[in-house]
């Protein structure tokens, strides 16, 4: 991955990070989870929260998340979630 | 019968068939059935008595369908905790009902590892993953750690003797109580059978049917459906979340299901799908929903995406498990209607000196007779008191279940509210619930609670907490000024809030208490 890529990849995972704990974890702090955390196991997400993260990145991100997409392995961490904004918004590759 | 009778006899009947998929494994019954009762001898082994408790602590999965018919088989009573229950509630319940055997796994394990030296009663601990666990990581644990693994290895697969008869605990459901504290269902076997019998004939269940399961476990809604598709030979496809919805709809079409048993949150989550409609659906027979009614706005959704599928309007409460079903033929007819009792149970609607109101919309308390009636609240026996009062034969009790109801011309029952939800707003009886039908009528509601908060001229005073689509441009007073062309004027909230969302319980069910 060249530095570019390393840097777009370090913003989308703090713009999530912040959102996802001002939005579900407030009175946590930013460093409440780690980024491999299972969103659903940890329960920092339930289930009106996902639809606040969907229409947040959609949004943010100007993409579209299509159905098929809403599975654990694009969404279920921040890990998961960043590379997953970063495939479609076309950062990923060089 | 006894509850796990319901394994046995399918086990004899289609020992091969599929009993249970989860994450790509499945299990067939004759499967099962052997790994129950391997896990049941290593219990008894252990000292295990009758009427024990054992506690599952796991996310839906084999294992835990497994260990509640272990326990079972042991003559224990078990009782199935939610993975998401913080550690000192979990401490509470331990000890409320002593407890004496944990089935759980090493990640579960850690975060309740503080509490577990207060839990005196706890003899043994299984892992369902014992070769994963750091020993070093709980070393001040003086509980002995035991391997669920090598127990089903070591002990046979014949079933162990029947300890128990029907009027033995078969579980105990935990739900919350006034003050936060939760409450102890306890349900004896023949409660169990009848419920699950009862529910299997208006659904007409057979060993084609395919059920998802996406509720946990330890919600009885989620429980029943793995232990009725057990009793009818059926096939259930676990899922421990609903989260990730796409994952629940691509099963449905992969697996071929043919029963999906929702809440009304997960209806809203389907809305959000941008292209349902483009799925093969023709499998499936039947949606079920309970737990809290489905707005009229939601069915019409719900019937679009599934045009050849019938819709359950149920209603219950774990002190019976269920109470009554609407026919999914009256559905259209009757949208707010959660139907009549379900077979061999039987309801009536009682008012405030405890006599009966046969008068069609007359509002009174829901009382529920039949074999499901739980057995009464683990250790409290005034809170069992209030609610299991006299029936019509001597020395039998009934439920009282706290809410009110109203009956149409046909005797068709209608959920108004909780008897401690009624509002009185300048005199006037006040039903939240059908203030909030209201709300969900607007196009721009997707959520709307509720709730009383003290007023100084009225008493108390109607607030309406609604969570707005986010295109919409309504204002408060803009709510309240389409509310007052819809309701009686002592009906339109004084005070409306639009928030994001709505605090949650558990199961999805909208927590008012944190409101107002």
């Amino acid at each position: 991955m060249d530095q570019l890529n390393k840097e777009r990849q370090k913003d989308i995972k703090g713009i999530l990070r912040g959102f996802i704990s001002e939005t579900f974890l407030p009175s946590a702090g930013l460093d409440a989870f780690a980024d491999e955390d299972s969103f659903l196991e940890k329960g920092i997400i339930d289930s009106t929260g996902i639809l606040e993260l969907l229409e947040f990145i959609e949004e943010k991100f100007k993409i579209r998340v299509e159905d098929e997409e809403i599975v654990p392995d694009n969404l279920d961490s921040l890990d998961k979630l960043t590379s997953y904004i970063q495939r479609k918004v076309g950062y990923a590759g060089p | 019968m006894l509850v796990h009778e319901f394994l046995e006899g399918s086990a004899a009947r289609f020992p091969d068939k599929v009993a249970l998929i989860c994450e790509g494994r499945s299990l067939s019954f004759l499967e099962m059935e052997g790994l129950a009762n391997r896990l049941s001898n290593a219990l008894i082994e252990a000292g295990f008595q009758r009427q024990d408790r054992g506690a599952i602590f796991l996310e839906s999965s084999p294992e835990a369908v497994v260990s509640i018919f272990g326990i079972l088989k042991a003559g224990g009573v078990f009782l199935v905790i939610n993975p998401q229950v913080k550690a000192k509630k979990i401490e509470y319940i331990l000890n409320d009902c002593q407890v004496k055997i944990l089935i759980t796994d090493a990640k579960h394990l850690m975060e309740i590892r503080e509490i577990l030296p207060g839990c005196p009663s706890l003899q043994s601990i299984l892992l369902a993953d014992y070769e994963s666990l750091e020993e070093k990581a709980i070393e001040n644990l003086t509980i002995p750690l035991n391997s669920y693994c090598r127990a089903l290895k070591d002990y046979p697969a014949t079933p162990p003797p029947k300890r128990c008869i029907d009027l033995d605990l078969a579980s105990l459901i935990y739900t919350s109580g006034s003050m936060g504290v939760p409450k102890g269902v306890m349900l004896t076997h023949l409660n169990m059978v009848s419920a699950a019998n009862s529910i299997i004939e208006y659904l007409e269940n057979t060993p084609d049917d395919i059920i998802i399961n996406v509720l946990p476990l330890s919600f009885d809604y989620g429980l029943y459906q793995v232990l009725m598709a057990l009793k009818f030979g059926g096939t259930v496809v676990l899922e421990s979340s609903f989260l990730y919805l796409y994952k629940i709809i691509d099963l449905i079409v992969k697996e071929k299901v043919t029963g999906f048993p929702i809440v009304p949150t997960i209806a809203a989550l389907l809305f959000k799908l941008k292209n349902l409609e483009g799925n093969d659906f023709s499998r499936l027979r039947y949606l079920t929903n309970t737990a809290q009614a489905l707005p009229p706005k939601y069915i019409d959704q719900l019937q679009k995406i599934f045009p050849h599928t019938k819709i359950y309007s149920m209603y219950g409460l774990t002190e019976c498990k269920r109470v009554s079903y609407l026919p999914p033929e009256e559905l259209k007819k009757r949208p707010t209607s959660v139907g009549k009792a379900m077979p061999n149970t039987e309801v009536y609607i009682v008012d405030e000196n405890g006599r009966k109101i046969t008068r069609p919309g007359e509002i009174g308390e829901l009382v529920v007779r039949g074999a499901n009636v739980m057995a009464g609240y683990w250790n409290l026996p005034e809170e069992t008191e209030r609610v299991l009062g006299p029936g019509p034969i001597p020395g039998e009790r009934v439920l009282y279940t706290g809410d009110l109801f109203k009956m149409d011309e046909e005797g068709f029952l209608y959920f108004v509210c909780r008897k401690d939800d009624i509002l009185k707003v300048a005199g006037e009886r006040v039903s939240p619930k059908e203030i909030e039908n209201t709300l969900y009528e607007l196009d721009d509601v997707l959520e709307a609670a509720v709730v009383g908060v003290e007023d100084e001229i009225l008493g108390k005073a109607i607030k309406a907490f609604v969570v707005l689509k986010k295109s919409s441009s309504l204002k408060e007073n803009d709510i309240i000024r389409l509310c007052s062309k819809r309701l009686e004027s002592y009906l339109v909230p004084k005070y409306v809030e639009i928030r994001e969302e709505l605090p949650k319980s558990f199961h999805g069910k909208t927590a008012k208490k944190e409101l107002g």
